[in-house]
């Protein structure tokens, strides 16, 4: 009986012919209508399209499209966008762990004040402040660099939280022990809290990946010319660029998209963990 | 959890202070200690201060040249004007502006209120352990982990006006004629909330199954043994279960809805002929591609006092209930 109710609808538990019947049909529309339009795209991507009205038009298998798309500069889109993530996610992955350390870890005057400041931040999306933000850029001269979109997003309060909540839960008696063998601060931190805080830095990289090969509007707003675009910007050039065909723009939008797809597969479990433990907590 | 964490670390940086605890066993061997150390008053600061600097930098500097410029008009090289209200006056009478936040309005509503019911709809269908069930939600879930820009451009080739074009295909077995999508004014606006269903849904779904998780399964068993049919278990049990869920949801979509920009950048840039403009597309031509800085930033306050008034209201709403259940 108890198995009956592995979900709320019991749909799950039913068996039978038609209701595995109806459970595949259900599913195989789900998965068609949620992953299909991708997996068009990654088909669409090794074949022979040039038909704009669909993802496949059924020509043979080619990798033209790559080796056009390679031409037309897009490897060193692809260059300019792992330099961006992989910059950014380091320097997040540092920054958080640092901060989160002194927000966990200890007291000291202003704190809660800190904390709501790092708060606060999640209530001023870049969009909102995407005016003002060029102004900054150009400002402190990261316009038209690609460090003007790794920085920005090396402060991310999502991490932080995260960060935060996981080191909390590390044993006081490991920090007393180090201390009493006399560590100090940054030993504590590099010896004791960082090696038990792995399982939250994976939460964090996956976190911090996706949203950073998200970026549209930061790099929008830093690259002066083409030559500092993403892959996700370039795609717009390829688009209207009359000379490129539909497979071409496929073949881009697939090298786009694989990091995060590829990224998201291997560390799912960390990637539901820290959707639940971001959200649910608020 | 939390108090004994942070509080016995302080002490920890303070043996002095540990003269009330059990026995501190005694350091026996000064030896010379604290040359890397940076214990101390300082030492918390000096471990945010990387990640303060970037707010400041990135986050506080321009919300404080956002408010100022919304208050002057903004003349490079010639020194800006205290205009005080004007800005807003400006974006709240302009017709265009006006048009924007009713788009913003309708797009953060129904993007909202779709990928929330999808997004319960693909829980309850998708809930339990089984394997293959884990593989189907993996695959619905893809849409989220994907770049923006590369959803855009899937759909822009999906929505293909032509009556030979995929979706309009999938219509016409359905026995519905083709449509122009994005590029009809009465349908663009749809056919870009669409996208952003299909995009937030799985991640709604995400959220509701963690909370779906959380029900009391002898409750769902004891609504059985009392009769109860599959809806009714739901609208008793699972429902009430869900509400701080719902809460939570309601907040993010909201916000998400609001920000609207990279898919409307992408899919239609405001168009055709001004149907799908919102609040932050019209805000991003305004400020970088005519220079209207202060109408820009005045634009942009508003929307940030929308999003704050809607997390706070939220907040407010939830604290009640809790309060009430308690």
């Amino acid at each position: 009986m108890a198995s009956g109710f592995d979900s709320a609808l019991g749909f799950t538990a039913r068996r039978g012919p038609l209701a595995l019947l109806v459970k595949t049909i259900v599913y195989g529309l789900l998965v068609i209508v949620f992953a299909g339009p991708l997996l068009a795209l990654m088909i669409g991507a090794f074949t022979k399209v040039n038909d704009p009205t669909s993802l496949v038009s059924g020509g043979g298998f080619t990798l033209d499209n790559f080796t056009r798309a390679f031409d037309r500069g897009v490897l060193g889109y692809l260059a300019n966008s792992f330099i961006v993530v992989g910059g950014g996610l380091l320097l997040q992955i540092a920054v958080s762990v640092s901060a989160s350390y002194s927000l966990a870890r200890k007291t000291f005057p202003l704190m809660k004040l800190v904390f709501l400041l790092v708060l606060s931040t999640m209530m001023l999306p870049e969009e909102v402040l995407a005016i003002p933000l060029s102004l900054v850029l150009s400002r402190v001269n990261l316009t038209g660099t690609l460090l003007g979109m790794i920085i920005p997003v090396g402060a991310w309060a999502f991490s932080i939280l995260v960060m935060t909540e996981f080191m909390k839960e590390i044993p006081v008696e490991l920090e007393e022990a180090a201390r009493l063998d006399g560590a100090g601060d940054l030993r504590v931190f590099w010896s004791v809290v960082l090696p038990l805080c792995r399982p939250a830095l994976g939460v964090v990289g996956i976190f911090g990946f996706t949203m950073i090969w998200d970026q549209y509007l930061l790099p929008l707003l830093v690259a002066t010319d083409a030559q500092q675009f993403t892959l996700p910007l370039a795609l717009r050039t390829l688009r209207s660029d009359e000379q490129v065909g539909i497979g071409v723009l496929l073949a881009a939008a697939l090298l786009a998209l694989l990091p995060s797809v590829l990224a998201f597969i291997a560390m799912q479990r960390q990637f539901m963990r820290g959707l639940t433990s971001g959200a649910v907590k608020g | 959890m939390s108090h004994t964490g942070s509080g016995a670390a302080a002490t920890a940086v303070r043996p002095g202070r540990q003269a009330g605890r059990s026995a501190p066993p005694p350091d026996p061997a000064p030896r010379p200690r604290r040359r890397l150390d940076l214990t101390g008053a300082l030492s918390p600061w000096l471990f945010l201060a990387p990640a303060l600097t970037i707010f400041a930098l990135f986050k506080f500097w321009p919300m404080a040249q956002a408010v100022a410029m919304s208050l002057h008009e903004v003349r490079p090289y010639l020194g800006d004007r205290w205009v005080g209200l004007d800005n807003y006056t400006q974006v709240l009478t302009d017709e265009d502006f006006l048009s924007a936040i009713g788009h913003t309005a309708v797009l953060a509503v129904g993007q909202t209120g779709g990928s929330i019911l999808l997004g319960m709809a693909l829980a309850l269908l998708l809930e339990g352990s089984a394997k293959h069930l884990w593989v189907v939600r993996t695959a619905v879930f893809l849409p989220t982990v994907v770049a923006m820009a590369v959803v855009a451009e899937v759909w822009r080739i999906l929505y293909y006006p032509a009556p030979d074009g995929t979706v309009n295909t999938v219509l016409g077995w359905l026995g519905m004629g083709p449509s122009q999508f994005l590029n009809s004014q009465d349908s663009s606006l749809l056919s870009v909330m669409a996208v952003g269903i299909w995009r937030g849904a799985p991640y709604d779904m995400m959220i509701f199954l963690a909370g779906l998780a959380g029900v009391d399964r002898n409750l769902y068993e004891a609504a059985a043994v009392d009769g109860a049919s599959v809806a009714r278990r739901l609208w008793h049990v699972t429902f009430p279960a869900l509400r701080p869920v719902f809460a939570i949801l309601f907040t993010l979509a909201a916000i998400r809805g609001l920000r609207v920009f990279t898919e409307i950048f992408l899919l239609t840039n405001g168009g055709p002929n001004g149907a799908t403009e919102v609040m932050m597309t019209l805000i991003y031509k305004l400020g970088l591609e005519r220079g209207e800085l202060g109408v820009a930033a005045a634009g942009s306050m508003l929307l940030l006092a929308a999003t704050v008034l809607l997390t706070l209201v939220v907040r407010l709403l939830r604290s009640r209930a809790e309060r009430k259940v308690a």
